[in-house]
């Protein structure tokens, strides 16, 4: 589904990503760990090119995102994200936010994309807050939102920038729970994510990178209990 | 002290007509200017350089220069040039119009360089075009943010609107001053339009504060 070739980033004279390849199949998810600075959230961002890399080939369902006159609109309606802090549109209610890009970007009617709204609204266990402003809720329930904004648009892959990073610790369960039931249901994904539990209960595949290389990759039982390489050694021992 | 204002009771109606003959061309210039002043702001912000440039050079030349002369220049200068006869409510909206959009263009840029930088990137994400993003997204909440600095302008732009009465557009304060030679005492009716300039203000400023109110329900 998703097919990484030899991509590099350089901000400036700065290598972030350096020859990167990988492949995320159908339904995987795919958690992202490594140090801060290690390129994760730049790999991420790459994916849906709000970063444009330097060079290399992202192939999205056979759409080469990095081609020239590639429309980009359109391959980014495959891909919802979910930030680290949560972006979600203040000036619009929750039901808004839900509802804008299916109804401006995709033409769907404005009751159809309302019923579907709060469908995924009561998904993830927030009926209540439609016709709240985000300003009104807690960062557990914005991060629900932002997930339940990014789903609207029915992406085939959904990419998730250090989805609890920015939670108060008592708000990160309610989020990890509304991403297993989302892993559970078959939906394709990329976690850039520090919570190592998360990584090893639910992923299917861990990615480790350090000073912007891929060094390590593999199951997250393998990964966590027996990693190859002395930088993951070394990593875990820090983290685990 | 000699103050007589019983004096000036039968010019009242006469100069009151001027509070609406100022405010039509406030409003008028304030059109103007909002409209003009946006899309200089989005050139700026723009990746096109061309565009970048003449709205930077627009607003250097518009901001560089007293209004009085812009309105003068084109008052005068619209008829040697093309024979038209321009009217002075065509100038001085013109004029005022377009040196207001060079301020807006300002306090809007630096609103929207203010929204969070996130909310472009969520709506990129989620496939919303430019223009639909910059429409429904961006600028809401960038007015937010430019409102008071734009009531400011706009408080200025009435105030300096007395600057036509240099081109005879018969506004307030040129009223003012026909009272003024007619009775030869000019204290009273230029107290008296002031009062109704202040008014006017405060008027725009209540206003401002309601609308503020209103877009600030979100938070």
């Amino acid at each position: 589904m998703i097919n990484v070739q030899n991509l590099y980033k350089k901000f400036g004279s700065n290598l972030v990503l350096n020859d990167i390849s990988a492949t995320i199949k159908q339904g995987e998810v795919v958690s992202i760990i490594g140090p801060s600075g290690s390129g994760k959230s730049t790999f991420l961002r790459c994916l849906n090119l709000l970063e444009t890399p330097t060079s290399g080939t992202i192939l999205i369902n056979g759409m080469d995102l990095t081609a020239k006159g590639a429309d980009l609109h359109k391959s980014r309606q495959q891909i919802g994200m979910v930030f680290q802090h949560f972006h979600l549109f203040p000036h619009l209610t929750v039901l808004e936010n839900l509802t804008y890009a299916p109804v401006k970007v995709k033409g769907l009617k404005r009751s159809d994309a309302n019923d579907k709204a709060r469908l995924l609204l009561a998904k993830v266990g927030l009926s209540d807050k439609a016709a709240a402003y985000p300003s009104s809720l807690s960062g557990g329930q914005k991060q629900r939102v932002a997930i339940a904004r990014a789903l609207a648009m029915e992406p085939a892959l959904l990419l998730f920038d250090e989805p609890t990073s920015a939670l108060d610790p008592e708000m990160v369960k309610e989020v990890l729970d509304v991403m297993k039931d989302l892993a559970k249901s078959g939906m394709t994904m990329v976690v850039v994510t520090h919570e190592m539990g998360f990584a090893r209960e639910v992923a299917d595949r861990v990615i480790f990178l350090d000073h912007g290389s891929l060094v390590e990759e593999g199951a997250p039982a393998a990964f966590f209990d027996n990693p190859q390489t002395d930088r993951a050694k070394a990593f875990l021992e820090k983290v685990l | 002290m000699n103050l007589d204002f019983s004096q000036i009771v039968p010019y009242i109606p006469f100069m009151l007509k001027g509070i609406w003959t100022t405010i039509q061309f406030v409003i008028v210039s304030i059109i103007v200017g909002s409209i003009l002043g946006t899309v200089l702001a989005l050139f700026k912000i723009g990746t096109i350089k061309p565009l970048r440039w003449f709205a930077d050079a627009y607003t250097s030349i518009f901001r560089g220069t007293p209004l009085i002369l812009q309105l003068m220049i084109i008052y005068y200068s619209v008829p040697q040039l093309t024979g038209y006869d321009i009217n002075a409510f065509t100038s001085a909206v013109l004029a005022f119009g377009l040196n207001s959009s060079a301020y807006i263009s300002e306090i809007i840029r630096a609103g929207i360089q203010a929204v969070d930088k996130g909310q472009m990137e969520a709506a990129q994400a989620l496939g919303i075009p430019y223009r639909a993003m910059m429409k429904d997204i961006i600028l809401p909440q960038a007015l937010k943010n430019i409102l008071p600095a734009l009531m400011n302008e706009f408080i200025t732009l009435t105030k300096e609107s007395a600057i036509v009465s240099t081109i005879g557009y018969l506004d307030l304060m040129r009223r003012a001053q026909v009272v003024g030679s007619d009775l030869f005492r000019n204290f009273e009716p230029l107290l008296f339009v002031g009062l109704i300039y202040w008014c006017m203000v405060m008027g725009l400023t209540v206003l401002g504060r309601m609308f503020e109110r209103r877009l600030k329900l979100s938070d």
